[in-house]
């Protein structure tokens, strides 16, 4: 009788201890801009993150273990950010999120490349997969995608044959710099004016004067959220004549709540956008906005399309294998009808490099309007 | 010629909001020798108290503004004064700087965890309407900063020079210890100093805050430039102050426009460096004497 019981107990305990790894949560890291001059985008793409977590976990997790993600603060400091993605590192996550700023990513990459660990990023630079890096995987179209397509447009729908160029010193406007520079040339575009600013800069005044004096058929913004935001109030209060166009930041919401009228008018192009004419991301923006009252950007999208590619691929290798996880992310391709959570076509090339459709966009009323829809890039 | 006056016309915009916060500096400085380099966080600090009456008193934005000054005058003009400076005084000049700056960084961190950490959007009091004049377009906008600020300073100095008050507070930042004797209440004119400055700094808020939008860190380079810009124009003038402000918020747009962008925030260390280098006492400033 008592071997019997010690038996059962020791069953009883085993059958405990599975149950409790069974349910062990699949550690992410999100190591993103949460203040600083990013917090617009940081905050978006973690409210979105939690989002898609809350809803994959609710549907009974991956592989049936719960996500569990934790939010590190960069504070927009790309210095900050290697102390504290090595902080995740150290906690030994599956996979690693953020950052989003392309200055952060460039000095963070190298610790998640060794650690073998994959990591999403929502950085655009051109140089962030030209690392020869296999665990680091774009969610937002790089500069080699957009700029092309930018000044295609440019060039045929508007007709430009003078341009301006407003840059941010940093990593992503540098690489916006030369992939704009090199485009514009190639297609005939004269470049009369070139003015590079500064992170968190707040006075644009001299800048404005400077392109109001160059006269350029139109104004190409490569800066980030809020100073994207403050040089469009300068370029009203200073009336500059010319068209002002910009990729996706420019025309993100944040941007046209703080720009108020001075955004209206404004074109771009838009990697992604809650106003795209997609059911699946307007599904998606009627959750996001009835859960946190505000409309998502495309940092949010990205957010939430990040987790349901770690669920849609870690799901069909059917273990957490870090290794077999980034081999398969190269030249992958993820439709809705595979995963609705992917929400539009996605693929990823072999340098990890993203692929998507895309969008021309005007503000109009302080609203985006969807105005085109550009093809894949490989289409 | 006419992006040079377009230039010119930001530039005294700009140069009028750090004038503002310069004079401040000076003021502080010499009515109780406190050298407030939390001064750029409390140019930010007013735009959150109008915001906040906005958004939680649900007050109009003209009302919020009147709230927004008094709150400020209270908390940097009073409280700034009995609570900090008072106490501190007294154990002489370094303890005075490390805890303003220590204030600088708690005012920072405090509006970063109450409100946000992204800029918020800030009611313009004027419109952004351009003015054509002939071949220069000026904006409506930066007329109306640079006017309120000299509205503001002629003010001032006005107070300063034509009332009893103001000369007593004058005759106390000369002399403190012959003001004591004259029976001139001393404790009260230095108050007084830090409740105009208060409403100064709250000036500048309202009139930069649609620009650059409202922000926690928005004190970070203001703070610097106007304490620069005290210095080139003369620590212990208002009216150096004054000048300072100017001479950097037009070299700043000047450097921008014809030398260079990237090097553009560099201007106001140059400036400083070549004043302590060739003229210690700044522009009108005064090798000994201190008047307010």
């Amino acid at each position: 009788m008592k071997k019997v019981a010690a038996v059962s107990i020791a069953m009883g305990l085993a059958c405990v201890g599975f149950a409790a790894q069974a349910a062990d949560p699949i550690k992410l890291a999100d190591v993103c801009e949460l203040s600083g001059g990013g917090a617009p985008v940081g905050n978006n793409w973690k409210n979105a993150i939690d989002m898609a977590v809350a809803e994959i976990n609710a549907a009974g997790g991956v592989l049936g273990r719960p996500l569990e993600v934790t939010h590190l603060d960069t504070q927009t400091n790309p210095g900050v950010s290697r102390g504290v993605m090595q902080k995740a590192l150290d906690d030994d996550p599956y996979i690693v999120l953020g950052p989003i700023y392309s200055s952060a990513t460039m000095v963070d990459l190298a610790l998640t490349q060794q650690a073998k660990v994959p990591e999403f990023t929502g950085g655009a630079a051109a140089g962030i997969t030209k690392q020869d890096d296999p665990y680091i995987f774009r969610m937002a179209l790089g500069q080699t995608a957009t700029i092309p397509k930018v000044v295609n447009y440019l060039k045929d729908k508007m007709n430009v044959k003078t341009a301006a160029l407003v840059w941010v010193n940093d990593d992503y406007g540098k690489d916006g710099r030369d992939a704009f520079t090199e485009e514009a040339k190639a297609k005939g575009i004269q470049l009369v004016s070139t003015i590079s600013t500064e992170a968190a800069q707040v006075d644009f005044s001299a800048d404005v004067i400077k392109l109001k004096d160059a006269k350029p058929d139109v104004v190409f913004v490569y800066t980030h959220e809020e100073e994207s935001a403050r040089f469009l109030k300068e370029a009203r209060k200073e009336n500059l004549q010319a068209a002002i166009f910009g990729d996706t930041t420019l025309l993100d919401p944040k941007v046209i709540a703080l720009a108020g009228d001075a955004a209206n008018g404004i074109r771009g192009h838009l990697s992604l956008s809650a106003g795209a004419p997609v059911d699946a991301i307007q599904d998606f923006v009627k959750k996001f906005q009835a859960k946190y009252n505000y409309v998502p950007d495309h940092n949010a999208i990205q957010g939430y399309m990040t987790i349901y590619t770690i669920k849609y691929l870690t799901t069909k290798i059917g273990k957490l294998d870090r290794e077999a996880f980034a081999k398969a992310m190269h030249g992958l391709t993820i439709t809705p009808k595979d995963e609705p959570g992917i929400l539009m076509e996605t693929s990823w090339d072999n340098t990890g490099d993203i692929d998507r459709a895309s969008f021309i966009a005007e503000i109009d009323d302080g609203k985006q309007k969807i105005v085109e829809t550009l093809p894949k890039l490989h289409h | 010629m006419a992006g040079l006056l377009q230039l010119l016309s930001s530039g005294l915009a700009t140069g009028a909001i750090y004038a503002l916060a310069a004079t401040g500096f000076t003021l502080l400085w010499q009515a109780s020798a406190t050298v407030n380099f939390a001064q750029g966080e409390f140019v930010m600090l007013p735009a959150f108290f109008v915001l906040a009456s906005m958004q939680l008193l649900g007050l109009s934005f003209g009302w919020s503004i009147v709230v927004g000054v008094a709150l400020s005058i209270v908390v940097l003009g009073l409280l700034f004064k009995r609570l900090l400076v008072d106490p501190l005084s007294r154990y002489g000049f370094m303890p005075l700087v490390i805890a303003t700056i220590a204030l600088g960084l708690f005012i920072k961190e405090a509006v970063k965890t109450s409100f946000s950490a992204e800029a918020l959007p800030f009611p313009a009091l004027v419109p952004p309407i351009p003015v054509h004049m002939g071949d220069v377009t000026l904006s409506l906008q930066d007329i109306s900063i640079f006017v309120f600020a000299v509205i503001a300073v002629a003010a001032l100095q006005l107070f300063l020079t034509r009332t009893r008050t103001g000369r007593t507070m004058q005759a106390t930042a000369q002399n403190r210890a012959l003001a004591v004797i004259l029976g001139v209440p001393v404790s009260r004119m230095i108050l007084y100093t830090f409740l105009l400055n208060a409403a100064l700094v709250s000036l500048a808020s309202i009139l930069v805050s649609p620009i650059y939008l409202a922000k926690f860190s928005n004190g970070e380079s203001l703070g610097l430039i106007a304490f620069t810009a005290a210095i080139v124009g003369g620590f212990n003038q208002v009216r150096g102050a004054i000048l300072g402000g100017f001479v950097v918020g037009i070299a700043d747009n000047l450097t921008a426009a014809y030398i260079s962008t990237e090097y553009r925030s560099a201007l106001p260390l140059v400036l400083l460096i070549a004043i302590i280098l060739f003229r210690p006492q700044g522009l009108l400033g005064r090798s000994e004497e201190r008047t307010v």
